[in-house]
């Protein structure tokens, strides 16, 4: 439960945090960086994310079950992610005929 | 009967508002879980067929307008902003404070969805909706599928995306009228707070959506 | 007399009359009984259909009916059995009257959200009806693409949006349950003091939370490509049926899991009271509830070994299959040491559990049959399959969903069903059960493919003997229909506790007041004290 009232000043640095983030991935997209492009733009979409929940969103207020919800909800989205990934990516690894 | 406080907004099933809170806020946590798993099978789906078809992606993407997405990402984070200054006015009781950052909220919301909708339009014209009309300038016949399958994904994941803004755009609605009746109070403001964790949760997954949709192989240009 | 005092008594029935009371109720005990109706009528429809899929098998060519509506009672069997009659079942029921009670929690966290659940259920129901009546669909329950998505020219649509405003449901039970279990249990109700019931139906909505909304965005892609033909999974244009069956079995696999912990946790508990005895080993079988749900979610790829899926993720998904195996065997072994050394009593609900741990016990261990890469690539699509989760949903589930509605029964209805017709149709289940499907393990074998509405000679011996179980399995179904109905109005009125058991549900009347306790219970005792209980009871006495 919030006791604190976290102060506007708080909120406009994030709040500017994310536009100059959302310029700054625009910005990385224009430069070629071969497969770092996909990384970047994934990182800096991350920390875009952790700053909304954070203090947006008051994760950092919030109980320990409410981060493990959180968590557990990110974790599960990766094994959706991983498990499929790891088919397709395997795919015609094994010298089989039609594999 | 036992420790029931009587209050006008306490549930009959809670024993006090501190647990009729935390229990609403962990309930709308564990919905925005639901969230991710709904929305994840768009973004499984768009993971491997990009992986699978990088050109076709590429060429499809460059197509849309980076500027126009870049600037409508700015205006979902200035309704976020404005929403959990919403949710500040709430908690120390500023009526008028909460009025006017749940209008500002409203109608960011709306400058998002103008757009989209302006840009949906454009796709439409350009003949980039997947089906027998759909052709891709410049992009190889090998690659007319493959960028069809990008545009299924892209009007899927903004479609939804956009049919969750318009369902925020009423809960916003509807908190506007209850803070204008003065149903909120530093007490009791939990309709607020759980309605900016989902204003918050839709504008993260368009803080993915942008990178993922409009700014794949930008660095040819 | 005891009548008089009965309709004195104030309970939840009782507590309001008239149709708005229950359409409109809050009160999580109506809300389970406004579920019961629901899913007992699609389990007999359900039923219908199994009927006649079993009629057409009697004979080795077609009969009844054509290969194209075979195809749509195989799919309306299934689709009607998992999304509208298991997956609800024990969670809506069973867990809905009983999980606020035994926390000692006055109603659930959500009550409206509970009633917009059973709403959900009905709506979808409604939606899948209509597609059956408009003719039907035609496409497995599975919904392979890209035959649903190209090709059928069935109700497809339809019966997508069914499941998926169903799921909904399935999702709003779960996410009720986990903040219940969370934030709403009585003083002293630590978690390590939960029934065990409680704990399976924990796990259990971690799996519809996590799981369900897969399958939902699942089908809204196949209505999206079934409606405006957008190509995500048309081979054509570079579509990829197989990322269907991923995002498909992501949830259907887990689903299966929905399906069968909350059984698992009645029997936890019938083990308990009918033997006397804490159940043995009481974290490791809380945790294991957990492990299966955890674990569920980790091999869905074994559906997939035949789709064209990589070698590689097909031995990962094996290998994890036979994981998953090890908590639902730890618990079998647990109720067995629970047993022993107890003061067994063959009640009815009893009966139920010695079924189910043996039927289970062999659906478990075949699934460890068809975790087998190499096995299955011979029995994938053939009756063995069939067979195998047949043993763990029918002998399983339903076994366990009926022990524990009679177990039940006397706390829900304040009455006693009939013992007598009570044992009999237990057996008579159990034998009618045994003799449809133990067949179809070896018509698998010998190779009797799935959805075939027609097959060789030789098969026809076995079909027929499944087809005669069939028979006496309907006719153990419909006896506790009938004598549930009318014990409500001949039965023997029961007390607080008619089998001495330790839930905190057993300390309040039967059946309860519409707030449950007249005094929030403050928790002291472990689970199955039965020591305690007897200790308590004396001191009433005393």
């Amino acid at each position: 439960m919030q006791e604190h009232v976290d102060s506007i000043k708080t909120y406009t640095v994030i709040f500017v945090s994310l536009l100059i983030l959302t310029g700054a991935t625009t910005l990385v997209a224009t430069i070629d960086l071969g497969p770092l492009n996909i990384v970047m733009a994934l990182l800096i979409a991350v920390v875009k994310m952790l700053l909304v929940a954070l203090y947006f969103m008051h994760l950092r207020h919030s109980t320990v079950l409410t981060k493990v919800v959180v968590g557990g909800g990110m974790l599960w989205l990766g094994i959706l992610l991983v498990f499929s990934l790891a088919d397709f990516v395997s795919r015609g690894w094994l010298p089989v005929p039609g594999k | 009967m036992d420790s029931h406080i009587e209050l006008p907004e306490l549930q009959e099933q809670f024993e006090t508002p501190e647990q009729q809170r935390e229990v609403s806020t962990l309930g709308m946590w564990i919905f925005l879980v639901t969230e991710i798993m709904f929305f994840g099978g768009l973004f499984m789906a768009y993971t491997i067929y990009r992986r699978a078809f990088a050109g076709a992606f590429g060429l499809a993407s460059n197509t849309m307008d980076v500027w126009l997405g870049a600037a409508n990402t700015a205006v979902l984070i200035c309704s976020s902003f404005t929403m959990v200054l919403a949710v500040r006015a709430a908690k120390i009781g500023s009526r008028k404070a909460l009025i006017v950052f749940l209008i500002l909220t409203i109608l960011f919301g709306s400058v998002f969805l103008g757009i989209k909708a302006f840009e949906w339009n454009t796709k439409f014209v350009e003949h980039h909706v997947p089906g027998p009309t759909f052709h891709l300038e410049g992009a190889s016949a090998g690659d007319q599928g493959p960028a069809q399958i990008f545009f299924s994904l892209y009007f899927t994941m903004t479609g939804l995306h956009a049919l969750h803004m318009i369902i925020g755009e009423g809960l916003m609605l509807f908190l506007l009228w209850e803070a204008y009746a003065g149903r909120y109070s530093p007490s009791y403001y939990t309709p607020v707070d759980i309605g900016g964790l989902y204003w918050h949760f839709v504008d993260i997954i368009w803080i993915f959506l942008f990178p993922l949709l409009y700014l794949i192989a930008r660095h040819q240009h | 007399m005891i009548t008089e005092a009965l309709q004195e008594r104030e309970t939840y029935l009782n507590a309001s009359y008239g149709i708005k009371s229950w359409l409109l109720t809050k009160d999580h005990k109506r809300i389970a009984l406004l579920y019961l109706h629901t899913i007992t009528f699609f389990f007999f429809l359900g039923g219908i259909f199994a009927t006649l899929i079993r009629l057409e098998l009697l004979t080795p060519k077609g009969t009844l009916v054509s290969a194209d509506t075979y195809s749509k009672l195989f799919t309306l069997h299934g689709v009607i059995m998992v999304f509208f009659f298991l997956i609800p079942s024990i969670p809506a029921t069973l867990g809905n009257f009983f999980l606020p009670m035994m926390i000692g929690a006055k109603d659930l966290a959500f009550p409206r959200i509970n009633l917009l659940s059973w709403y959900l259920l009905v709506i979808g129901g409604c939606f899948a009806l209509y597609a059956m009546l408009a003719g039907g669909v035609d496409t497995g329950w599975t919904f392979y693409v890209p035959y649903s998505s190209n090709y059928s020219n069935t109700y497809v649509i339809a019966t997508g949006l069914g499941i998926f405003i169903a799921g909904f449901s399935s999702i709003l039970t779960g996410l009720n349950f986990i903040v219940t279990v969370h934030r709403m249990r009585a003083p002293g109700m630590t978690w390590f003091r939960l029934p065990l019931f409680v704990w399976s139906n924990y796990a259990t909505a971690l799996i519809q939370v996590l799981g369900t909304p897969v399958i939902a965005i699942t089908l809204v892609l196949l209505i999206c490509e079934r409606t405006l033909h957008i190509g995500i999974f048309d081979p054509s244009r570079g579509g990829d049926p197989v990322l269907f069956q991923h995002l498909f079995w992501f949830y259907s696999h887990p689903a299966v899991y929905i399906m069968v912990l909350p059984g698992l946790g009645v029997i936890s508990e019938l083990v308990s009271v009918f033997a006397k005895k804490p159940v043995f080993g009481y974290k490791v079988v809380a945790f294991s509830s957990v492990a299966i749900a955890v674990l569920g979610f980790l091999v869905w790829g074994h559906h997939m070994f035949v789709s064209g899926q990589s070698v590689y993720a097909g031995l990962v998904f094996s290998f994890l299959s036979y994981f998953v195996a090890i908590p639902s065997a730890i618990k079998v072994f647990n109720w067995t040491a629970t047993l022993h050394g107890g003061s067994i009593s063959y009640a009815t609900p009893m009966l139920y559990a010695f079924g189910f741990i043996g039927l289970f016990t062999v659906g478990g261990l075949t699934g460890l049959f068809v975790a087998c890469l190499g096995v299955d690539v011979h029995v994938h699509d053939t009756y063995f399959v069939i067979a195998h989760f047949h043993y763990i949903m029918v002998g399983g589930t339903i076994m366990a969903y009926l022990g524990g509605l009679h177990y039940w029964w006397p706390k829900m209805s304040g009455r006693m069903y009939p013992e007598g017709w009570a044992k009999l149709s237990a057996l008579v289940i159990y034998l009618g059960f045994n003799l449809t499907f133990f067949p179809q393990f070896i018509l698998g074998y010998l190779g009797m493919p799935r959805r075939y509405w027609n097959y060789p000679e030789e098969f026809q011996v076995l079909h027929v003997m499944s087809t005669a179980g069939a028979s006496v399995l309907a006719v153990g179904y419909l006896m506790p229909l009938i004598y549930f109905m009318w014990s409500l109005r001949y039965g023997p009125i029961a007390g607080p506790n008619p089998w001495g058991a330790t839930g905190l549900e057993w300390r309040t009347s039967s059946p309860p007041p519409a707030h449950n306790f007249d005094e929030t219970p403050v928790v002291t005792t472990e689970a199955y004290d039965y020591a305690a209980l007897a200790a308590m009871e004396e001191a009433k006495v005393g």
